[in-house]
């Protein structure tokens, strides 16, 4: 992976930890187009990337990014882009391109405030629901949250792995705070760091169904150069991978693509809880806001207020599992973010019980502080 | 010839999955196939090795029928998949098929970054002066003053040179050539497949069901012939004035320059820095 000694404790920003956190999982391909939170890990991989044989280029804009890395990809290399709001408004089209092909990648999110160029250098997590819903059209797609600089470097690889695992692009939401946060952490060893691959076919060529249904959902991946000259398209396909207009066909397609997804919700809906055992409130979180909830809810401990903490990793497919049972144990539920509702939209949405949702928003550009959340806490108990 | 065409047509076609074709009797993309496909079947390539990049409009299409390792890309990006396909494993030899639209109009700006940057890839751009899949609306070719289904009041946009956009740009080669001269094409398509850097074919090409018809310029095989009578070799081009060159275009090589190839350059960077020897494959640099 890194040049350097893993092991070593290494003061890094989350931007530098992704990186490292990419090279770790294999990440061989970058391409990207410079942005404002996001460009650190663009300058870091340009230094990396050669030293392991890998390939980094700066494209003319993130739609040309994008297509770039889904190029990598098909040629059996794995591939990542980074950028920001606006970078990521025109990666979207390509993003359902890689949906509906079911080409591995990585596409980090640094967020900031928006819409539009909006605060380029402050913090904000509005893309929330646009890293689910961006690019048009029913599709699957699974996006992570990182909270602190170890995250950046282990979610990151559980980003690439989830990624070959089931071919889908997975987004990976950082933020301004998190991406520019130093804090000491210790790489793994190499081996100790759990890669996962794509399966490559073993049929012969001219028995190779590109886009068949197996037992995993699935299909298997062959890569351009490898004999298989087989068809990508981004239109709607048979097995074979070419254009149908098959009703049966369409649907059978449709479905196996959200499939594949839900057969694997155990092991891609990440969740961490902090003190939940005896909550009757709790605060649900995600990305930098989670550290400051940390804090809060220890603060109202010592208040003698019940209050645990339920810290989204996975955000999409959402993490209803999760997010049911808190809500089923605590009478109120205060979800922290830096935007104006989006996540407390998906908590309500799945609320069967009574427990109260309590939007807690700050959308100035600003964090959220822990003495805010314990007060909103306070407020509840 | 017979026994040839029957060689390619068993060979590089994907017969048994996926004709008939969507284009219209008389297109001139089959013609472009042809070439395409005589071209590679004399350069000897093994198909495995062929990547075939395309975007979204009639010429497009071409990567459904063709069986090589084929890409339909979305409007406009085939040259930024291609690029990730050729920086990612360099031995391939990179193709992409573009129409006027696609290439110049929605992926203008990844066209002339990809001549600029003089990526080892060949471009075949399929001119037929309208966005024929859609309707017939104006495209960045559509000449002055034509009628269109988005200007049916006559066209008052001017339309440009896409070979002297890719000349400009950067490339390495840029050529024209017409779906008429389809043994010419053939000639040209060969020579920019085996052109190292970013390698530009230009077809002139017909649409007499979108743009010939609402222009009054006949069927299709009057539309050709007229490619005939309007297309000039560039060597007697020169010594014609500019008066007599109106309303003509000329055709074969127009640039074939030797220039630094970056993917070549950071292939150079890459030995230098490697530090996991174990890692580097030489024979995937061998044709930056």
């Amino acid at each position: 992976m890194d040049p350097r000694k893993p092991g070593e404790r290494l003061l890094l920003q989350g931007n530098e930890a992704i990186v490292y956190g990419a090279l770790a999982a294999g990440c061989r391909f970058y391409a990207g187009y410079p942005i404002t939170p996001a460009s650190e890990i663009a300058e870091l991989l340009s230094v990396k990337l050669p030293q392991v044989n890998g390939t980094f280029i700066q494209m003319e804009d993130e739609i040309a990014s994008m297509g770039a890395i889904i190029g990598a990809s098909l040629a059996g290399v794995k591939s990542m882009t980074a950028t920001s709001g606006p970078g990521f408004s025109l990666m979207q089209e390509n993003l359902g391109y890689a949906c509906i092909a079911e080409v591995p990648c990585v596409v980090v999110n640094v967020m900031r405030g928006g819409p539009s160029t909006g605060l380029p250098t402050n913090v904000a997590q509005g893309d929330v629901l646009m890293a689910r819903w961006g690019t048009h059209g029913d599709h699957p797609i699974i996006v992570l949250a990182v909270s602190s600089v170890s995250d950046c470097f282990s979610i990151t690889v559980k980003a690439f792995n989830l990624s070959e695992k089931y071919r889908v692009p997975v987004i990976l939401l950082s933020d301004e705070v998190v991406a520019h946060t130093r804090e000491c952490i210790t790489l793994p060893q190499t081996e100790q760091v759990r890669v996962v691959d794509r399966i490559a076919p073993k049929t012969p060529p001219e028995w190779y169904k590109p886009y068949a249904t197996n037992n995993r959902g699935v299909p298997d991946m062959a890569i351009f150069g490898d004999g298989y000259h087989h068809h990508v398209t981004g239109l709607v396909h048979d097995e074979w991978g070419f254009p149908t207009q098959n009703p049966k066909e369409i649907e059978g397609f449709h479905n196996r693509l959200h499939d594949k997804i839900t057969k694997g919700f155990p092991e891609i809906m990440m969740t961490k809880t902090f003190d939940m055992a005896d909550a009757d409130i709790c605060v649900i979180t995600y990305g930098c806001v989670s550290r400051a909830a940390r804090m809060a809810v220890k603060n109202a401990r010592e208040h003698g207020v019940k209050v645990g903490l339920v810290q989204l990793v996975t955000l999409f497919p959402f993490p209803r599992k999760a997010i049911d049972s808190a809500l089923r144990q605590c009478k109120a539920a205060i979800v922290s973010e830096l935007n104006m509702g989006q996540m407390s939209r998906e908590v309500n949405r799945v609320n069967q019980y009574d427990c109260r949702v309590i939007k807690h928003s700050r959308y100035d550009g600003q964090m959220i502080t822990p003495d805010e959340i314990t007060k909103q806490i306070l407020s509840c108990a | 010839m017979v026994v040839e065409a029957e060689v390619i047509r068993q060979n590089y076609l994907r017969h048994n999955k996926k004709f008939p074709h969507v284009w219209c009797p008389g297109c001139g993309n089959g013609i472009v196939l042809g070439s395409l496909l005589r071209a590679i079947h004399s350069l000897g390539y093994d198909k495995d090795d062929v990547v075939v990049a395309s975007g979204i409009g009639c010429s497009s299409r071409m990567t459904t029928y063709i069986d090589f390792n084929t890409l339909h890309t979305t409007h406009g990006r085939a040259l930024t998949f291609a690029t990730g396909v050729k920086l990612a494993k360099p031995r391939l030899r990179v193709i992409t098929v573009m129409g006027d639209g696609d290439a110049t109009a929605i992926g203008g700006n990844h066209f002339i970054h990809a001549a600029r940057r003089n990526i080892n890839i060949t471009a075949i751009i399929v001119n037929n002066s309208t966005y024929g899949m859609t309707g017939g609306q104006y495209s960045p070719t559509t000449p002055y003053g034509s009628r269109s289904t988005t200007s049916v009041y006559g066209h008052v946009e001017h339309d440009f040179s896409i070979s002297e956009l890719a000349i400009t740009a950067g490339a390495s080669f840029v050529a024209r050539g017409t779906v008429y001269h389809a043994a010419h094409l053939d000639r040209m398509i060969e020579q920019a497949i085996v052109k190292r850097g970013f390698a530009v074919v230009e077809v002139i090409s017909n649409c007499h069901v979108q743009h010939g018809r609402r222009n009054k310029l006949g069927g299709a095989i009057q539309m050709i012939n007229t490619f005939r009578d309007q297309a000039v070799p560039v060597a007697k081009a020169k010594k014609m004035s500019a008066e007599e060159m109106e309303g003509k275009f000329t055709i074969g090589v127009l640039c074939d320059v030797e220039k630094p190839i970056s993917t070549e350059e950071y292939a150079r960077i890459r030995h230098e820095s490697c530090q996991l020897p174990g890692e580097l494959h030489d024979e995937d640099d061998q044709d930056y």
